[in-house]
């Protein structure tokens, strides 16, 4: 079973760096990264924080809309392409299992986010402690952004996966991939933001708000790497409720962890049902 | 022998339509058995069903003594889609050792299925420039692996040419040879050209006919065909004395049953030079094939 997963995951990360995704998806990270890193930690000498942490914030802001974007391109035609093309049944028709054949795809799909991830911010971060002369103390922050930001690719590719399974066709699948994007990743904070500024009583705030924060992977990744720097007030507007959370940062990590199952669960769900 | 697919009295339907009715049907290891209908009959149904892609409605499918759906009948079966289709970035090579990995075969016997099949000079070439051929026997070489003892083969050589075709055939015979029962779909019989050891023939559903081509010969007892040429003056006398319709100016048609065949034969010869050519057609395979799928009640004047 093992080296049924390993089979699939090798054909995906072959399929995907012959057409040149890898290499994309390595590039888009990089660049956004280094533009990030390099102009948008500036002027933090006046604020008297670390370039690094500064850095870190601004990369997890861009994770938040990257990253899933990212899982989402590479997954919604997993399963639904392989339908359409009619790769599938060939396949199905062999001894390995369709739990294999999802978890192979996920670790192929992953190793490239992971490869682009660890690139690309590695690569920024290290420029920006080269330049800013700080030495080896952001590390951990920066560390802890890239692993939560892999986290968080493997939940949206399991997302994707439902979608990809779900719809068996590879227009719609796209259309829903992006959608969830969307709704994920920009609506469903603005929504938030709705409610904070009609919230007048501060209840909602206080309330409902840390934990509908939490209940968003893009938003529990969020809260977990702002709320672990020092420079959440400064940096970006969110963290002020990240200092007075009513539970610790690591449940930011349970959520993702959740997300991941639920998704991964549902995906499996799918593709059983499928005829092939 | 005990057979190595059962299919018994198997029903599946989509929403309204009867896909498969009572379908009983079995193949023997080393049995070429061929599954003919026309589209929608229900060929690929019954062969998704037997891969366990589809469950039946009612009835019971064996592989081995295995439920399709099981790890352990997949370990028996080989399958060959309509239409196969692989990941056009990948070369034959890396192909072949991925479903070679998936059944537990090495790369060594992989690369020989690719030889076997006439593909070992493009194993490097990726697989989105191979012909519509080369794809259908790339399909084949993965069938091929880890010798199993079913191959199911849907359509296998619809767009092949005539040579490629004839070699297709030759390893399915040597597979069989070897004690695999092979199970072929295709929409005529022609395209066989009765290299299996058992027609079975699907209508809307139905099996209407499971025997040897020669029996199935035999049961349709499909009439013989004449054509005697004589000159425009002597037509009429022609055509007066041995009956039949005239075509033309100097054609008369005659259509009879196979047992009269030399009695007519000699009362054509008997005109001496009254007549001066003639063409007998026996039927076709395509002629049996054509009887035995028209809807009964429509008759089989052919």
């Amino acid at each position: 079973m093992t080296s049924h997963v390993i089979a699939v995951a090798r054909q995906e990360f072959r399929i995907a760096a012959r057409n040149r995704w890898v290499l994309l998806a390595v590039l888009i990270l990089l660049v956004f990264a280094l533009v990030l890193g390099l102009l948008g930690s500036a002027p933090s000498g006046s604020l008297g924080v670390g370039r690094l942490a500064i850095t870190v914030a601004s990369l997890a802001t861009l994770s938040v809309y990257l990253v899933p974007l990212l899982a989402l391109l590479l997954g919604f035609d997993a399963i639904a392409g392989e339908f359409e093309r009619g790769t599938l049944p060939l396949v199905l028709a062999t001894p390995i299992a369709r739990g294999s054949v999802l978890l192979g795809k996920f670790l192929g799909h992953l190793t490239i986010i992971a490869l682009a991830i660890v690139i690309g911010f590695g690569i920024a971060g290290a420029a920006v402690m080269v330049l800013s002369g700080e030495g080896a103390s952001g590390l951990i922050p920066l560390a802890r952004l890239i692993a939560s930001s892999v986290a968080l690719g493997a939940v949206f590719l399991a997302v994707s996966y439902v979608v990809s399974a779900g719809t068996t066709q590879v227009g719609t699948s796209a259309a829903v991939a992006v959608a969830v994007w969307l709704a994920a990743v920009v609506l469903y904070d603005l929504g938030l933001l709705g409610a904070l500024v009609l919230d007048t009583g501060g209840g909602f705030a206080q309330g409902a708000f840390p934990w509908m924060l939490l209940a968003s992977p893009a938003d529990a990744f969020r809260l977990f790497n702002l709320a672990a720097l020092d420079v959440g007030n400064t940096a970006t507007g969110l963290a002020g409720a990240a200092e007075g959370l009513p539970f610790p940062p690591a449940l930011c990590v349970a959520s993702l962890a959740l997300w991941l199952v639920l998704a991964f669960l549902a995906a499996l769900r799918a593709l059983y049902r499928l005829e092939p | 022998m005990t057979a190595l697919l059962t299919v018994a009295d198997v029903s599946k339907r989509f929403g309204r339509v009867e896909a498969l009715t009572g379908l009983t049907l079995s193949v023997a290891p080393g049995e070429r058995v061929a599954l003919l209908g026309h589209n929608g009959a229900g060929k690929t149904t019954l062969l998704r069903l037997i891969l366990g892609f589809l469950r039946p409605d009612a009835g019971s499918i064996l592989v081995g003594d295995h439920a399709p759906d099981s790890t352990a009948a997949r370990r028996i079966v080989a399958y060959l889609p309509e239409n196969v289709a692989f990941p056009k970035a990948l070369t034959g090579r890396e192909l072949i050792g991925f479903y070679a990995r998936l059944r537990n075969v090495g790369i060594d016997d992989a690369m020989a299925a690719l030889e076997r099949v006439g593909l070992g000079h493009a194993a490097d070439r990726a697989s989105g420039n191979y012909s519509k051929g080369m794809r259908q026997r790339l399909g084949l070489a993965q069938a091929l692996l880890g010798a199993p003892r079913l191959m199911l083969l849907d359509e296998p050589t619809s767009g092949l040419d005539p040579l490629s075709r004839r070699d297709f055939y030759a390893l399915v015979d040597k597979v069989a040879a070897a004690g695999t029962a092979v199970l072929l779909s295709s929409h005529s019989l022609s395209e066989i050209e009765a290299r299996t050891d058992r027609v079975a023939i699907l209508r809307e559903g139905r099996l209407v006919a499971d025997a040897p081509l020669s029996r199935l010969q035999a049961e349709a007892a499909l009439p013989v065909r004449i054509r005697v040429r004589a000159q425009p003056d002597t037509i009429d006398e022609v055509s007066d004395r041995l009956g039949g319709t005239r075509v033309n100016g100097q054609t008369v048609e005659l259509v009879f049953s196979q047992t009269e065949k030399m009695r007519r034969l000699a009362a054509i010869s008997a005109l001496g030079s009254l007549v001066t050519d003639f063409d007998l057609t026996q039927p076709s395979l395509d002629d049996i094939y054509v009887h035995f799928s028209r809807p009964a009640g429509e008759g089989n004047a052919s």
